[in-house]
């Protein structure tokens, strides 16, 4: 039985080139796409009273303030770092939309592989007779 | 394999060369990873506080320690460049392997260009501390540069370069460790008690902060792209990987005790260079100096390891028409892949000049656990295609399924932290690898030549 042999195309140097660029250009508009849509790391708003600037108020005993001086921070200095906090909330639609945009993703490539690996196997090994497992 | 030349009408075959031992595998894997001690994992505590950093730590090392028994296996088995990439070729298909192959691409160089500019800002804030001003940007750009001259010109000089300044820096974190615990003479410097407080955002903060934990021992994986280079795969791989991840979770674990007893959990959750701000609060100018070379070693070695990783996935992909056949190229003389090597370089150094580092850095840990996330069902995959016995295996990881069963859930807790943080980012990284898969699909794929892909000498897999 003779095996049928998928020959590909020869790709021309320009069609490389943009072939590469196009990776590139897609890697670039997902870097600058969560600055464009405006959402990058969850940090909460900052207080609208800001605690005063002393180590106390900002909870740090002395040992802490002690290293902190070490470090070349003061308590003003200091302020900003400490008083910044995260902010853990979850919404159930956007955690919705992100599962299902990952098993969505998943699925597709796992769906389109198994095709395509048919196709390799078949052509590496020969059609299948029945009698191989 | 790779490319031909003709010469007088004959056509040879070049290869790369197979001179690399355990060592040089250890040395690509920690040497890729230890600088995540020296920066990144710190960012963690900001996440989910000082005890939080510490159980990402060790949770996030149990997802490492699935991902190199899993490694090992299948690597020690598919002992070819491109690395996992050659995995999901031979087990998954086509358009899996292309996205892995993608991953590995984006986490190390997104990775180089953060370990570029980790040398830039330390030799800026080191400048700044004597009063002088110092522009980073062409430290970041020959520091890159040097190393991609470095791999052009050979893969055992690199690794063996990576072995020297690695080892020195996991000496610096041990050297640090004695002299601030008292263990070498003297009192202990170490303030725990303190130090330390409760968790400042609960047990969510803790699940937040196993996104950072990444960072601990992200790239460990990569001793696979040595694959193809290595003298013995099936000793040298499993060898290499179990042994450098063995040394990360000790540099771990020593470097968070040695941090958090010395530094204020808020100073140490945004700290650039965490371990060389421990040494500088000890008042020891000799291991200021001893701290500072060892940052600069691990940023250094961790670039290195990710041209050569980034650089064998690339040249595979191509190698294969998965990307641009001209790619695919082996140098004639030096036998390694200089035209990958040579087309990241700009790709590195605008990736550092975006000004997006914590974009730059996400898309480098997610395209990780992506990749994680591929190895789980890959191996489940693999024993079921090739059942034990059917084909020779370098290496047979014990307990299976259950590293990954294991290695599936934390991937999934990792991808809730990364949404807890990150939500926006991940959907738009998702969006990139979904779109280019389209393009893989409809553009690439016809260039594909289908048999030839299948190159290991094994029988035909079950059930197909």
């Amino acid at each position: 039985m003779t095996r049928s042999v998928y020959k590909p195309p020869v790709q021309k140097g320009f069609g490389q080139f943009i072939d590469a660029f196009v990776v590139l250009a897609l890697v670039y508009l997902s870097l600058l796409a969560p600055l464009l849509l405006g959402g990058t790391a969850a940090e909460s708003d900052a207080p609208a009273e800001k605690p005063v600037a002393s180590w106390e108020a900002m909870k740090q005993n002395e040992t802490m303030a002690a290293q902190w001086q070490k470090l070349g921070y003061d308590a003003e200095k200091a302020e900003p770092i400490v008083s910044k906090k995260f902010s853990y909330e979850i919404e159930p639609w956007s955690l919705g939309i992100t599962v299902a945009v990952i098993a969505a993703y998943f699925f597709f490539v796992l769906k389109v592989s198994d095709r395509e690996y048919r196709e390799v196997i078949n052509e590496r090994f020969g059609p299948r007779t029945g009698k191989e497992d | 394999m790779g490319t031909t030349t003709a010469a007088e009408g004959r056509q040879e075959k070049i290869s790369l060369l197979k001179v690399l031992g355990p060592v040089h595998v250890w040395a690509l894997g920690v040497g890729i990873v230890l600088v995540g001690e020296y920066m990144g994992w710190n960012f963690s505590v900001a996440k989910g506080g000082a005890y939080g950093a510490l159980i990402a730590c060790w949770v996030i090392g149990l997802l490492y320690t699935c991902v190199a028994m899993i490694d090992s296996e299948v690597t020690s088995t598919v002992a070819a460049a491109g690395g996992q990439y050659t995995q999901a070729k031979h087990i998954i298909g086509p358009l899996m392997a292309f996205n892995v192959g993608l991953y590995l691409v984006m986490a190390y160089t997104m990775l180089e260009a953060a370990d570029a500019l980790v040398v830039g800002d330390l030799l800026k804030a080191v400048a700044a501390q004597y009063g002088a001003e110092l522009d980073p940007r062409p430290f970041v750009v020959l520091t890159i540069a040097f190393l991609a001259w470095l791999n052009y010109r050979g893969v055992f000089m690199t690794l063996t370069v990576n072995f020297v300044i690695t080892a020195f820096a996991v000496l610096a974190i041990l050297v640090l460790f004695f002299s601030t615990t008292g263990i070498a003479g003297g009192e202990s410097v170490l303030r725990h008690s303190e130090l330390l407080t409760d968790l400042p955002y609960g047990w969510i903060g803790v699940l937040a902060s196993l996104q950072f934990g990444m960072w601990y021992y992200l790239g460990i994986e990569g001793t696979c792209q040595a694959a193809e280079e290595v003298r013995s795969a099936g000793r040298s791989i499993p060898l290499g990987t179990m042994g450098g991840m063995m040394t990360l979770l000790i540099a771990a674990s020593l470097t968070w005790y040695i941090c958090t007893g010395l530094i204020p959990w808020e100073y140490l959750g945004q700290a650039t260079t965490p371990l060389y701000d421990a040494a500088r609060l000890t008042g020891s100018v000799e291991l200021e100096v001893i701290l500072f070379i060892g940052t600069m070693f691990a940023a250094i070695a961790s670039a290195n390891g990710c041209i050569n990783d980034s650089s064998r996935a690339w040249f595979s992909m191509s190698r294969d028409r998965y990307m641009p056949h001209w790619f695919g190229a082996v140098h004639p003389r030096y036998r390694t892949p200089y035209r990958a090597i040579l087309f990241l370089i700009p790709i590195a150094v605008s990736f550092a000049f975006t000004g997006l580092l914590d974009q730059v850095i996400t898309f480098s840990i997610l395209s990780g656990l992506l990749g994680y996330t591929f190895m789980s069902f890959n191996i489940v995959r693999f024993r079921r295609l090739w059942p034990l016995g059917s084909i020779e295996r370098g290496y047979v990881h014990p307990f299976h399924p259950v590293p990954a069963i294991v290695l599936g859930l934390l991937c999934g807790a990792t991808y809730f932290a990364t949404y807890l943080g990150y939500g926006t980012s991940l959907l738009s990284i998702m969006a990139f690898y979904i779109l280019v898969s389209i393009w893989f699909v409809v553009r690439r794929y016809p260039y594909v030549k289908r048999g030839e892909q299948f190159t290991m000498p094994w029988p035909r897999p079950k059930g197909y």
